[in-house]
């Protein structure tokens, strides 16, 4: 009866127990963090759906917030996720779209294309900073690279608003200015996330590649002429 | 996520390169040299320290990780940013009786120089060549700027198979007849590409100055990038055939020098084709005849 009575409350005999203040306690107490957690978990079933969307797009928003404003703190690193990279990823693809002769082998980039290269790119470069010895997890970085896409995407748009106006002269200019300006805010933004999980004497030989790849985003960003 | 006591193996990597970094202070030209120093008259203390460095090298090498696991890889970009721009640099001032293999590589040929190398070479040559065009034809009348996106996939497949199957065919060469005649240097297939790989460097700044319209420019960059190119490459791969038959020896320095002006020449007629006065469709055309030369040797 007893036994049973102990099995059933498994720290009943703990009550009793009373530590004197000259006892020294050491150790972290873990045991009520669970079960609220769990609790925290419960309560996402219970909200309307509009509420748990509304939360991913509040992460995905700050993560843009530490893009923009790049000081080396780790949270775009701790929880990455990837929506944030397709939907930018998908938006400047999209952007891309329309450009030049159609069906002709002088056309511009296509949509397939432009998702290639920044996702076949990043995993490329990911993998390259992992086998140079990189302590940063493998989707972390390929979370850190899409997000910084973002300068990259905002200079697309604002190419396609720049284009409507017919000089073509000052748009190009503007253009440039605009596209270089976000170009070197993307590498300078994944740089400080990226760097400081390499090895000291190895950094340059990531920032390389990473600096190739948002090149050749924005070149294809820059020279994208819609179809009259 | 940068925590300093992550116990990850590149600590004892550091540790080797860098003693290999002093040792190359001390070795003056080749590895054969390096075997014979040891023995005599080295302080015991010395001694010790190179023989562990020796056996962990050697346990290094040996290691055999099988192919398919990230541990392997990880060799071939056990490298760092002084190496690659030793390397660089290496592979654009050959100088008589200096072995790149023997100099820079130093039994670590990497994969990062090659591979990087050639996708710098293919935007480099894309880019520019879609530029100079733009140059060319500013101000024509009819004249509609396109981006030619394309051409970025055919460079790729031009010079990536040039930098990794023409190495491939040059090694087994050298494998087949190190096996009639006995040559006291041999290359491993790594090594072939990272040499490969290094000596496209130079076609970079090279193919950056094509940008120009003006012929005479291309054509003195492109004898100077051959002359330079070609020459590390010879140098190089002299050691491996010098004790073969005179054909043999002929034979293979012509087939490296004709790949590599071949390349050379293929990419200047089909990017940076003169503009016609037909339209844009000549440069095409220009394009089909030249473009299965690049490829026919490989």
């Amino acid at each position: 009866m007893a036994a049973a009575d102990e099995s059933s409350r498994p720290f009943a005999g703990l009550s009793d127990v009373s530590i004197s203040g000259d006892i020294p306690v050491e150790g972290d107490i873990s045991v009520p963090v669970g079960p609220s957690r769990r609790d925290d978990e419960f309560s996402t079933l219970d909200e309307p759906v509009k509420e748990t969307i509304l939360r991913d797009l509040r992460a995905v928003g700050n993560k843009f917030i530490h893009v923009l404003y790049p000081k080396r703190s780790s949270a775009l690193l701790r929880d990455w996720d990837l929506w944030g990279p397709l939907l930018l990823c998908v938006t400047l693809a999209l952007l891309l779209q329309g450009g030049a002769a159609k069906g002709d082998d002088q056309s511009g980039p296509q949509f397939a294309e432009v998702f290639v290269i920044i996702w076949f790119g990043s995993i490329i470069i990911t993998l390259n900073s992992k086998l140079l010895g990189g302590t940063i997890s493998f989707f972390q970085s390929l979370c850190v690279l899409g997000y910084c896409i973002m300068p990259l995407t905002v200079a697309m748009a604002t190419c396609r608003i720049v284009l409507l106006v017919p000089n073509s002269l000052v748009s190009f200019v503007v253009r440039l200015v605009v596209v270089t300006a976000s170009f070197g805010w993307s590498t300078f933004a994944s740089t400080a996330f990226l760097a400081d999980s390499q090895p000291p004497n190895r950094k340059a030989l990531v920032v390389y590649p990473v600096f190739l790849f948002y090149f050749v985003i924005a070149w294809m960003i820059l020279t994208f002429t819609p179809t009259q | 996520m940068a925590s300093t006591k992550d116990p990850f193996e590149f600590q004892e990597f550091e540790e080797a390169g860098s003693l290999l970094e002093a040792d190359r202070d001390a070795v003056t030209i080749s590895i054969e040299d390096e075997k014979p120093r040891q023995a005599p008259g080295v302080s015991p203390d010395e001694e010790h320290l190179d023989s562990d460095d020796k056996t962990e090298l050697l346990s290094g090498q040996k290691k055999s990780t099988p192919f398919w696991t990230f541990e392997y890889y990880q060799r071939f970009f056990d490298i760092e940013t002084h190496h690659v721009k030793e390397r660089v640099i290496g592979s654009m001032l050959p100088w008589p009786g200096k072995n790149f293999i023997h100099i820079y590589l130093r039994r670590n040929p990497d994969l990062y120089g090659p591979f990087w190398i050639c996708t710098t070479l293919v935007f480099a040559i894309a880019i520019s060549g879609n530029l100079s065009k733009f140059l060319t034809s500013l101000g024509k009348s009819g004249y509609k700027y396109t981006p030619e996106f394309p051409k970025v996939t055919i460079a790729a497949t031009a010079i990536f198979s040039y930098a990794f199957l023409v190495p491939l065919a040059l090694w087994g060469f050298l494998l087949w007849r190190n096996n009639k005649i006995m040559n006291l240097v041999s290359y491993s297939f790594m090594e072939v590409v990272c040499v490969y790989g290094y000596s496209l460097s130079i076609y970079i700044p090279a193919v950056v100055v094509w940008i120009l319209p003006y012929e005479w420019l291309r054509w003195c960059s492109i004898v100077v990038a051959l002359c330079l190119s070609g020459s590390v490459l010879v140098l190089t791969f002299w050691p491996a055939v010098k004790d073969d038959h005179p054909k043999v020896i002929i034979a293979i320095m012509a087939a490296i020098l004709v790949l590599n002006s071949l390349l050379a020449v293929g990419c200047k007629a089909y990017f940076f084709s003169k503009p016609e006065p037909v339209g844009t469709v000549a440069p095409l055309n220009e394009g089909t005849k030249t473009m299965p030369a690049t490829l026919k040797p490989v």
